[in-house]
């Protein structure tokens, strides 16, 4: 219960710190050119992405996260 | 019926997987040429396959796959997805190495299979083919919005699932923050081979005068189902010209049927001591899983990208994880080369033991496990990736990676165990794959 709370309460700091973070951090329309490269992408490869999630959901407890990863078979 | 259902699902898979084609040839059939031309080269194609392999002669799976996405503007798109999945091989069944030699009854309740002293006991009946088909239209809603909206539909001979998922992002901030909201809701279906055990009952042995009496009493019916429901809030960070960030918050329910059929439970009369038999193995009907999620993309100077991820998930079943990734992109030219890190560690579930005690049944147990899936452990993946670019749009790529599972050491007053007697997996995986 505790550790939930823990967590609870680092999403929160976090989400804020983000939202506080705003003002100083961010680029101008113009200055796009890097980050609309496809390697940087954060799913820049959604191939390669689809593969791993199929393999730790079948040999892992935890699953998802990225996004809803995994799932729709029954693995053993 | 068990053949039944194989041919159904393979025949609706097979629809399915008609369908999609009928739909790509639809679109470029009764079009001129030109225009065929100028519709082709508005779809991208990413054609890999999975070579997959574990050590001992256990999973051994191929999987090719083929997703095509068709790009109507810089934002809009669909994407379409096609995987099929190959496996054979034995997996443990989760019942406790001995030293005795081990005989347990096919899950189709039709002949046995045996392990012999010493060794880790294993399934060899396995053995499946899975088809899955998955479609996703992406769009923006005026200048601030955009949405996505998806659905997912996958079959093998005793596993049905079909779902459907939406999202919605706003950009604030001149697009430098998305704030993203997701829900995602899946239906499916398992229908094992000789039907669903009851939890914790114990397997009938083959060849025993009774058998086909404890067979039937050991079974609840042939099928039944589970509700997987997800949730998850995003937001997305530009830092600078060269760096963006992601966090996530991701819930997950499920709802049903969460044992697996084929996992047995030794037991034993007391710790190191003499094997009884073995019991089905049963979980919770429920289990919620939340996970938070972040990762950074960061481009070096030259060019190079770094890409560090981490996942924290905990549920109620009491399993902790957390998850590191670190991918490294070096770019030679048309080449470029990127090792991969990725380190994981798990807590086990309340329910899990890697054996049981008669004393422990004795007093009723409603909740049991010995699946490894669910134990303690950590696991290693090092891999490599090397891809060429043959053109602007054409890509050859390939992927070695090796993964290997270490069990911890599980203590327990009742039933404890050395980490060298729980399953070790360690598997070899390679992709191919050509993006045109």
């Amino acid at each position: 219960m505790n550790k939930k709370r823990l967590a609870q309460v680092s999403l929160g700091l976090l989400i804020l710190l983000f939202l506080a973070g705003c003002s100083n951090w961010g680029v101008k329309p113009w200055e796009r050119d890097l980050l609309a490269q496809p390697k940087m992408q954060l799913i820049n490869e959604p191939v390669e992405a689809g593969l791993d999630d199929h393999i730790y959901f079948s040999k892992e407890g935890s699953s998802g996260g990225r996004s809803f990863g995994g799932g729709g078979c029954g693995c053993n | 019926m068990s053949e039944l259902r194989k041919k159904d699902s393979a025949l609706s898979a097979g629809k399915l997987g008609g369908t999609l084609a009928a739909i790509g040839c639809a679109l470029l059939q009764g079009m001129p040429n030109q225009v065929q031309a100028g519709e082709l080269e508005k779809w991208d194609f990413d054609a890999a396959v999975l070579l997959y392999a574990e050590s001992d002669s256990r999973v051994q799976a191929v999987e090719p796959v083929i997703s095509a996405t068709r790009n109507f503007d810089s934002e809009t798109k669909l994407n379409l997805k096609l995987a099929l999945d190959t496996l054979t091989g034995a997996s443990p069944n989760g019942a406790f190495t001995s030293d005795q030699p081990q005989t347990f009854t096919r899950p189709s309740g039709e002949g046995q299979y045996s392990a012999a002293a010493g060794e880790l006991p294993l399934d060899d009946s396995f053995r499946d083919t899975r088809i899955a088909t998955s479609a996703q239209w992406s769009a923006p809603l005026g200048r601030d919005w955009a949405y996505s909206v998806g659905g997912h539909f996958s079959t093998e001979h005793d596993y049905l699932s079909m779902g459907g998922n939406a999202s919605v992002s706003r950009y604030l901030n001149q697009k430098n923050t998305t704030l993203t909201l997701a829900g995602g809701l899946s239906l499916d279906t398992i229908s094992p081979e000789g039907g669903i055990p009851a939890g914790i009952s114990p397997m009938a042995v083959w060849g025993s005068s009774n058998f086909d009496n404890d067979f039937a009493a050991s079974r609840v019916g042939g099928d039944d189902d589970k509700t997987v429901t997800d949730l998850l809030l995003g937001v997305t960070k530009v830092i600078n010209r060269s760096t963006i960030m992601q966090f996530n918050y991701s819930l997950n329910l499920s709802d049903g049927y969460l044992t697996d059929p084929y996992k047995l439970v030794s037991v034993f009369d007391q710790a190191g001591g003499g094997l009884q038999g073995y019991r089905y193995e049963a979980r919770p009907d429920s289990r919620t899983k939340q996970a938070l999620f972040w990762q950074t993309r960061h481009q070096l100077a030259g060019g190079d990208v770094v890409d560090l991820s981490y996942r924290y998930q905990f549920d109620d079943w009491g399993m902790n994880s957390h998850t590191l990734e670190m991918k490294y992109r070096w770019g030679l030219g048309q080449h470029y080369l990127e090792p991969q890190v990725r380190w994981y560690t798990q807590s086990a579930v309340d329910f899990y033991q890697p054996y049981a005690t008669s004393q422990q049944l004795s007093v009723g147990s409603k909740e049991l496990t010995a699946d490894y899936r669910l134990g303690n452990f950590d696991a290693w993946t090092l891999g490599l990736r090397y891809g060429y670019q043959l053109t602007a749009k054409q890509e050859i790529y390939t992927r070695l990676s090796l993964y290997q599972q270490t069990s911890s050491n599980f203590s327990s007053a009742v039933t404890p165990a050395s980490g060298s007697d729980l399953p070790k997996t360690t598997a070899v995986m390679m992709i191919l794959g050509y993006k045109f």
